[in-house]
């Protein structure tokens, strides 16, 4: 009888056995499941949402205004062009390195976009082009030093920021900055551009809907060999949640100016950077290298390339960040890319949930975190704080964010989760 | 009865073996890891490699491997002279490795960890069929693992070498090399190793194998190559005496087996004359 049991269920008993409350049926055990993973040092984005809810409080009951839709737009528009670049370092930190360089790479960027495109009357998109490709080029830079020299990241992306920033000084020459031409399509993306609210809507549908449709069809396929697999109920239940809480920031942002084109881009990057990073050979051998370099190695991976795409990813994304950024302030100035633009995009991939030890994190964290520092940034920004006080409190959040980070990896590795 | 050389012939003799090494030299500065070391191993033959801590045998294994590079030396596999620049070429030919240290990436999970490098579908990964393949390949060890979706990281010492026993197993390779394959398994899952080494052989397939454990050993190889100090120090068959092999491990007669042995037989010996 017992022989009997066995066989019929062995291929659900071993994927579930020992594991009744992480592959929880009910509401209440899932909720159990979360509580001690996050107990356990696994805390995804609990810090940002947490994070978030204590910033709103804070900064709405300071000013009003904060959380009106038009501030939340302009919110959306300075996200983007940080949030390109913690897209870059989140690669990088993947694989266990680090870029130090990206705001220098990001202002370089800016700075020849308008050298190229206002001073040499080259066309727009061949300028940015060109920027991108320096960018590119600059990463492989950095692969080569690595993989070649055996220079740290950390040491070769130093010397890149002071570089860099001097080429952009070069660049822009005695007169120190290049105003980009209003009304032109690429400052008009970066200050102006919205979705029409039809637009907006009917993408926030879609996303779900692709969501449900993609986790519906695992199910069954899983279900089909005789895996364990969510039930429909569940997944309707997650679909419905994301639909509404999609359709009314949608709503709330269209009270205001409506959705940037530019935050849409930066969005889309996420989404194509979280798929390449899961669900793709590349993205696992992103993860594994960062785990464990030398078992990377020996699993037959070429680990110098990853490197090499990681580097090259980065700065590519640190330049499309200077562009972006040029745009949003229509100009090419020598301040651009200096300043704290370096460390918030590190902070935003960190805070997000992206381990500065390698091996662990989501593209969606430069999303959510860059959310975070603009937040902060953009509360102090109203409550008129000199940029001293905001210098001094942005730090204090780092601090906080990589606190959390070394303290949850402690726990991790003290409750086996790595 | 002239059976028995003809059964020899039939398991070794005129047989081209599938990895043949000669003359493999590796040094790591001043220190000669491995000098002049000759291994032949054949198409469904177990090879026990043994020797004393620092004799080579993982050095060995890791060239094999292609982890390191010989500092002189040929190898020749399936017939032909290959170079083994690299891990990937060592296993695009067929010659999958259990390292001492398993080399498995902790923050990742178990599925993950089997088909490292060798993911299918690159492009959109195929989770379902992999998942499914890594119970098929765990069931085989009789592995107890509760989720391979859980982190390598939660796994104790034995789950993670069956998971790295496993990752051997899924490319259908040619030549498998074991380095310390029983040390950290239960009972039961040293049971299954064994048992799953004698299947490779039946399958023609060639193993090296690296065990401190004697009786392990003598239970499965056909062939005990013995390394000392980086050189070849013997060839036994299975059934040698505990004390030639002991012997040609410690290179003396005279060693800390033998004289612990000694020892023992002196204080026994007056309890027997009473």
């Amino acid at each position: 009888m017992t022989d009997d049991t066995q066989q019929v269920s062995t291929a659900r008993l071993l994927d579930r056995s020992d594991e009744r409350v992480k592959h929880a049926d009910t509401l209440g055990n899932t909720i159990r499941a979360f509580v001690d993973r996050v107990r356990s040092g696994d805390l995804g984005s609990l810090p940002v949402v947490v994070g978030l809810v204590v910033i709103c409080t804070a900064f709405e009951s300071l000013n009003p205004v904060f959380l009106a839709p038009n501030n939340l737009v302009n919110l959306l528009f300075d996200c983007s062009t940080v949030g390109v670049i913690s897209l870059g370092i989140v690669c990088i930190l993947m694989v266990g390195e680090i870029d130090l360089s990206v705001g220098s790479v990001s202002g370089f960027a800016s700075a020849l976009v308008g050298v190229l495109w206002v001073g040499q009357d080259w066309p727009v998109a061949v300028a940015i082009v060109t920027a991108l490709m320096l960018g590119a080029a600059i990463g492989a830079l950095y692969a080569f030093l690595f993989n070649r020299l055996g220079m740290p990241s950390f040491v070769s992306t130093l010397a890149g920021l002071l570089a860099w920033l001097g080429l952009q000084l070069y660049l822009l020459g005695s007169s120190g900055s290049i105003n980009l031409p209003y009304g032109s399509p690429l400052v008009n993306f970066g200050q102006m551009l919205v979705m029409p609210p039809i637009v907006s809507y009917v993408l926030a549908a879609v996303a779900s809907l692709v969501m449900f449709v993609t986790s519906y069809r695992t199910a069954a396929r899983r279900r089909q060999a005789g895996l364990s697999a969510s039930s429909l109920g569940r997944m309707v239940l997650k679909a419905l949640l994301v639909t509404i809480v999609l359709e009314f920031v949608v709503y709330y942002l269209n009270l205001g100016r409506g959705i940037p084109w530019m935050f849409g881009l930066f969005v889309g990057l996420c989404v194509v950077m979280n798929y390449a990073l899961t669900r793709t050979k590349w993205g696992r051998s992103m993860s594994a290298v960062g785990g464990n370099r030398e078992a990377a190695r020996r699993a037959g991976i070429n680990v110098r390339r990853v490197y090499l795409s990681a580097f090259v990813l980065c700065s590519t994304l640190a330049a499309a960040g200077g562009v972006l950024a040029a745009a949003r302030l229509a100009s090419s100035s020598q301040q651009a890319g200096t300043g704290d633009v370096n460390l918030n995009a590190i902070a935003a991939a960190v805070i997000g949930g992206t381990s500065l030890f390698g091996g662990r994190g989501s593209a969606y964290s430069a999303l959510l975190g860059v959310i975070v520092i603009q937040s902060i940034a953009s509360g102090l920004t109203l409550l008129d704080l000199s940029s001293s006080l905001r210098y001094m409190i942005t730090g204090a959040v780092l601090a906080i964010a990589v606190i959390v980070d070394s303290l949850a990896r402690r726990s991790r590795l003290s409750h086996g989760r790595a | 009865m002239t059976t028995i050389p003809d059964v020899d012939q039939a398991q070794g003799g005129p047989r081209e073996p599938v990895l043949s090494l000669r003359g493999i030299s590796k040094h790591f500065g001043a220190v000669s890891a491995l000098t002049n070391v000759d291994l032949d191993v054949h198409a469904g033959e177990v090879v026990a490699l043994v020797g004393d801590n620092g004799a080579g045998k993982s050095t060995l294994v890791k060239i094999l491997a292609g982890v390191h590079q010989p500092t002189s030396g040929t190898i020749a596999f399936g017939g032909e002279h290959v170079v083994l620049s690299d891990p990937s070429t060592a296993l695009g030919l067929g010659i999958a490795t259990v390292f001492q240290d398993l080399a498995l990436c902790e923050n990742l999970d178990v599925v993950a960890n089997i088909f490292l490098g060798r993911e299918l579908n690159p492009l959109r990964l195929d989770e379902v069929s992999m998942e499914l393949r890594a119970w098929t390949l765990l069931n085989e060890l009789s592995a107890r693992i509760p989720s391979v979706r859980e982190p390598v990281a939660s796994l104790s010492g034995g789950q993670r070498q069956t998971v790295a026993i496993a990752r051997s197993l899924l490319t259908e390779p040619k030549l498998i090399l074991l380095d310390e394959p029983t040390a950290a398994l239960g009972v039961a899952q040293t049971a299954e190793v064994l048992d799953l080494v004698e299947r490779v052989r039946a399958r023609g397939l060639g193993v090296i194998m690296i065990s401190h454990n004697m009786e392990d050993v003598r239970a499965v190889a056909d062939r005990i190559v013995v390394l000392r100090l980086g050189r070849n120090n013997g060839e036994f068959e299975p059934d040698v005496s505990n004390q030639d092999l002991v012997t040609a491990i410690t290179g003396a007669d005279e060693n800390s087996v033998s004289r612990r042995a000694n020892r023992r037989r002196a204080h026994q010996s007056p309890e027997l004359g009473r």
